[in-house]
């Protein structure tokens, strides 16, 4: 493997690295939070379940996604 | 975990690394990758319904991410996208219909199993044929141009998609990013409905459908067949939570554990898609929707749950 690649992969990896320990305690965090509450939701109030539902997903992409491309640039920036 | 939603124990770890591997399977062949998603989900003892509602919101976040990545790429034809929306979200309504029925009946579990596999099987076996064909077929032509273009795309179906794009049922519109000169916008609409009638039936953004009739049926090339194709699925997704939701079938929080690992898959699935020609990728696709068959086949003969 030549030098652009194998440094690619090392700031891959320690990008993954990283998203793993924020995404676990987001996770835990939006799951112990939201659970019993979105439970309540789906039961009694489906319309607004299901508008909630689609803009927890679309935020959480946006966010992750912001997430992601941040810490991909500090990290190029960082190994360069 | 129990996520009392769907009523089920799902280790969460698990639905991460489902979701980065179709995470990394959409952003390379714009595909929702419902085929593992619903087959997997169903293997941990959710019920079709939740899975194919759950596998829909799953899907908006990241096909999200992956739309805007291929749309920086130059792989979106916007106008293309728009048009196909409106056929898929009558198709998604149709297909979540029929969920309902099936769910009132009390089989759907079977029903929706034994068509996942005909369907899966047999667009495996379709897109092995033509990418094997066309691959021989660029074989035997750069034989003959000794400096043929290694990227360029190829299809073994060419001669019948040129026919549907000659049918005049008016009206009929031009299609610039795709280098389409005139196609009627009935043909747009009705592959676009069969791929919503897949998306609401069986889950996920139906991109193993739509994706290859977009390739084979309207002849866009296969880079921006994959990028316009996620941008639909968000359109189309969003409705498919939205209308499965309020029936009652979308466990949102397995939704937001599968999307944390589809996010990095899907970065490296769209950067991997730079690195090869069409046909290429449509023969990396033929083994995917065969271990979603093998998945439901599994549940279906094991009493469906681990």
């Amino acid at each position: 493997m030549n030098k652009v690649g194998a440094k690619s992969l090392r700031v891959f990896a320690i990008e993954l690295v990283i998203y793993g320990a924020f995404v676990t305690a987001y996770v835990l965090l939006v799951l112990h939070l939201l659970d019993k509450w979105l439970y309540r939701l789906e039961t009694q109030h489906r319309v607004t379940y299901a508008i909630v539902a689609l803009l927890l997903i679309v935020g959480q992409a946006v966010f992750l996604d912001a997430l992601t491309t941040l810490l991909f640039r500090f990290l190029r920036r960082f190994w360069r | 975990m129990f996520f009392p939603i769907s009523n089920t124990h799902i280790d969460p770890i698990y639905l991460a690394v489902v979701g980065f591997v179709i995470g990394i399977l959409g952003g390379f062949f714009g595909v929702g990758g419902s085929f593992i998603a619903g087959p997997a989900l169903r293997l941990m003892g959710v019920d079709w319904n939740y899975a194919v509602g759950t596998d829909l919101a799953h899907i908006v976040g990241k096909s999200i991410v992956a739309a805007r990545q291929h749309r920086t790429l130059g792989n979106v034809d916007l106008k293309l996208g728009l048009f196909m929306a409106f056929g898929t979200i009558g198709g998604a309504e149709a297909g979540a219909q029929l969920i309902q029925a099936l769910k009132r009946a009390g089989n759907v579990n079977t029903v929706v199993s034994w068509v996942a596999i005909v369907v899966y099987f047999s667009i495996s076996i379709f897109m092995l044929w033509e990418s094997q064909k066309t691959l021989r077929l660029d074989k035997k032509r750069r034989s003959r141009r000794k400096n043929a273009d290694v990227k360029k795309d190829q299809s073994a179906f060419g001669h019948v998609t040129k026919k549907i794009q000659r049918l005049k049922l008016w009206p009929m519109i031009d299609l610039p990013t795709s280098g389409i000169r005139q196609i009627s916008v009935w043909i747009i609409l009705l592959v676009s409905f069969v791929g919503g009638f897949f998306s609401g039936f069986l889950g996920g953004g139906a991109g193993y459908i739509r994706m290859p009739s977009m390739v084979y049926v309207l002849g866009i090339p296969t880079h921006l067949a994959v990028g316009t194709d996620l941008f639909e699925i968000v359109i189309s997704a969003s409705y498919g939570t939205l209308t499965h939701a309020i029936k009652g079938n979308v466990d949102i929080l397995i939704a937001l554990v599968m999307h944390t690992g589809a996010v990095i898959g899907a970065q490296i699935g769209v950067v991997a898609t730079q690195y090869f020609a069409g046909p290429k990728i449509r023969l990396a696709f033929v083994p995917l929707p065969l271990i979603g068959v093998a998945i439901v086949i599994y549940t279906l003969v094991s009493g469906h749950k681990f």
